[in-house]
């Protein structure tokens, strides 16, 4: 069976960040694995080392030369191989076709996609993919199995979960829970991540279907309001009478 | 051209947010002067049928030839030829679990443009330009869509109900599908609980509980509320809590109206998930903590001793 992750290069979780028009300002931005690519990489490779059949790991990503530190540490946690197509991944529509002509040019049994980008928070590069490629899909998937041989998905749902058996390929958007802690590279991963193949893809055409026009800060908060550990019941009065919400 | 809203049953029922998704598709039908239809995918009682009259839709289209379980692929298509069929310019999805996974697929059937999580209607119609938190809550974008059609997706908790009765004609569309590629092998799950995603009132706590152990004062006061519990991500990845309490950019964005964070640290990636409640409390014994620059009121104190006697003084308010 062949994984293939799809990874997008995203600023820290902890950037404050900052913009000139719509461009986001990327001085001093570290940037990392999506933390869901990073666990949907994690799970891969742990179902790999588990002997359950998995042949190879890839990873694709849609982003300009910059991002191949990105990438090179997702081989360094233990991917196989990867592709970049040479774009800037302007809107999710755009991310989907190209990462769609990634796997048409490969075999791939499973494709994952972490659930939303920590950037533009779309929400909805897996399941275009899906579509684009004719494929089943899962989302909100909390765990991926392999049993004798056959993929099983854990979806979440209101209050627990539901088992799939699903036909392959498929592709499934991942989430908190498919791994917990994320694979950290070793030295030797860093390593041998340099002599990794890097495949860079040229990105084909797509319609604008959507754009970011303008980006609008938060109107800043009011303060908080501090009541004394003493006065509990002050606290629950503004609750009832001032925020109205008990 | 028609707003089509789609709406999730559980188990047949709807829920408040399926009266949240009408009230909003019909502000943007009634600005664009179109009808608003609801579509309803698998079994629902014909009286549940009848509480979605209230919220305005003109005609409510229902099938539930094989919908049993979802598949993405089919119900996907089933929604996108209902679209086709009612000449829907502007499909409404929930943002959630089920909305995330439809709303990309029928957004490349359609050849439309998908933005997910929007919490307002849009700023202009012509062009169609709307707003979204990226960054995770951190700043707004404009996102201007260009294709004819489009697809929202709501966040739950965001936009008003309003009462705005139509006809809501209870009418059988016909929609093909094939065989689904996916099946639902077992089902596990509780109900009769408060979720976390549909909670108005939520206590969370963190790290400075010290362990599963004390989570017996924060279950009694959510308890007390009527209130779903959630906390931080230690908490979950320690194992002290289970995932699906895990709020914050890795885990479960909620808006509740009240947020009670107990021993939490209030680290950027936990206020990303709850920065949309409408109040948030901090109780912690950090004066400096970073929670109290989100929280709208606050308490600097040992939640050992404060949860209890909060819990005292709710129970007597
Ligand atoms: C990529 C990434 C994603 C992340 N995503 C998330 C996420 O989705 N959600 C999330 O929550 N975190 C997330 N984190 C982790 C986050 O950075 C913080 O580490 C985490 O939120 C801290 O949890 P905490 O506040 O419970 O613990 P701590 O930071 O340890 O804080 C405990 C707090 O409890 C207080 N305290 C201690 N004892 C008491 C007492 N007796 N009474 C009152 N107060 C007390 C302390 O003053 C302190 O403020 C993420 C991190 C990364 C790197």
């Amino acid at each position: 069976m062949n994984i293939l992750v799809c990874v997008s290069n995203v600023p820290d979780t902890t950037t404050k960040v900052k913009f000139s028009g719509t461009q986001l300002e990327t001085e001093g931005v570290q940037w990392i694995v999506n933390p869901w690519d990073e666990l949907a990489i994690t799970r891969a490779l742990e179902l790999k080392e588990s002997g359950a059949g998995v042949d190879k790991i890839t990873i694709a990503t849609v982003g300009l030369v910059g991002t191949e530190t990105t990438i090179r540490k997702g081989l360094a946690m233990g991917a196989d191989d990867a592709f970049r197509v040479d774009a800037d991944p302007t809107d999710a529509f755009f991310t989907a076709t190209q990462l769609a002509e990634v796997i048409k040019a490969g075999s791939y049994d499973l494709i994952m996609t972490g659930f939303e980008s920590a950037d533009y928070n779309g929400i909805s590069v897996g399941g275009m993919l899906s579509e684009i490629l004719g494929y089943p899909s899962v989302g909100a998937v909390s765990a991926v199995n392999i049993v004798d041989g056959k993929l099983q998905i854990d979806r979440e749902i209101d209050g627990g979960k539901e088992v799939l058996s699903v036909q392959t390929p498929v592709v499934a958007s991942v989430q908190k829970g498919i791994a917990i802690d994320p694979r950290i590279p070793a030295m030797r991963g860093i390593m041998m991540a340099r002599r990794k193949p890097l495949t860079v893809m040229p990105a084909v055409e797509v319609e604008v279907y959507t754009e970011v026009v303008e980006i609008e800060l938060p109107e800043a908060k009011s303060a908080v309001k501090m009541f004394d550990a003493e006065d509990i019941q002050g606290l629950v009065n503004a609750l009832k009478n001032e925020a109205n919400v008990i | 051209m028609s707003v089509l809203v789609y709406l999730e049953n559980w188990d047949g029922k709807f829920k408040k947010v399926s009266f949240e998704l009408l009230s909003y598709g019909k502000k943007i039908a009634e600005d664009m002067g179109v009808p608003m239809f609801a579509l309803s995918l698998g079994k629902v009682d014909a009286s549940e049928l009848e509480t979605l009259k209230t919220y305005g839709p003109e005609k409510i289209f229902v099938n539930d030839n094989g919908f049993d379980s979802l598949d993405n692929e089919m119900y996907a298509s089933a929604i996108s030829q209902a679209a086709e069929k009612e000449d829907a310019t502007l499909v409404v999805f929930s943002q959630d679990n089920v909305g995330n996974a439809l709303a990309g697929r029928v957004a490349v059937r359609l050849k439309a443009g998908l933005v997910s999580a929007v919490s307002a209607i849009p700023i202009s119609y012509d062009p169609f330009i709307i707003k979204k938190k990226v960054y995770t809550n951190k700043v707004f974008g404009h996102v201007k869509v260009n294709t004819a059609k489009k697809i929202l997706s709501l966040s739950k908790n965001t936009f008003e109900i309003i009462e705005n009765a139509a006809a809501g004609v209870v009418e059988e569309l016909a929609l093909d599908h094939a065989e689904p590629k996916t099946k639902v092998e077992s089902t596990d799950k509780v109900t009769g609980k408060l979720l976390l995603t549909d909670a108005e009132l939520v206590v969370s706590a963190g790290r400075g509980m010290k362990g599963p152990e004390n989570w017996g004062m924060i279950e009694e006061l959510a308890e007390t509320l009527g209130a779903a519990t959630a906390c931080s991500r230690p908490c979950s990845d320690e194992g002290w809590r289970p995932h699906t309490e895990h709020v914050g950019q890795t885990g479960k964005i909620i808006a509740p109206n009240l947020y009670i964070a107990i021993g939490i640290s209030g680290a950027i990636q936990h206020i990303g998930g709850i920065s949309n409640s409408k109040c948030i409390v901090a109780i912690n014994k950090d004066p400096d903590a970073p929670i109290f620059e989100a929280a709208d009121y606050g308490i600097v104190g040992d939640a050992f001793k404060v949860i209890p006697e909060l819990n005292e003084a709710l129970k007597n308010a």
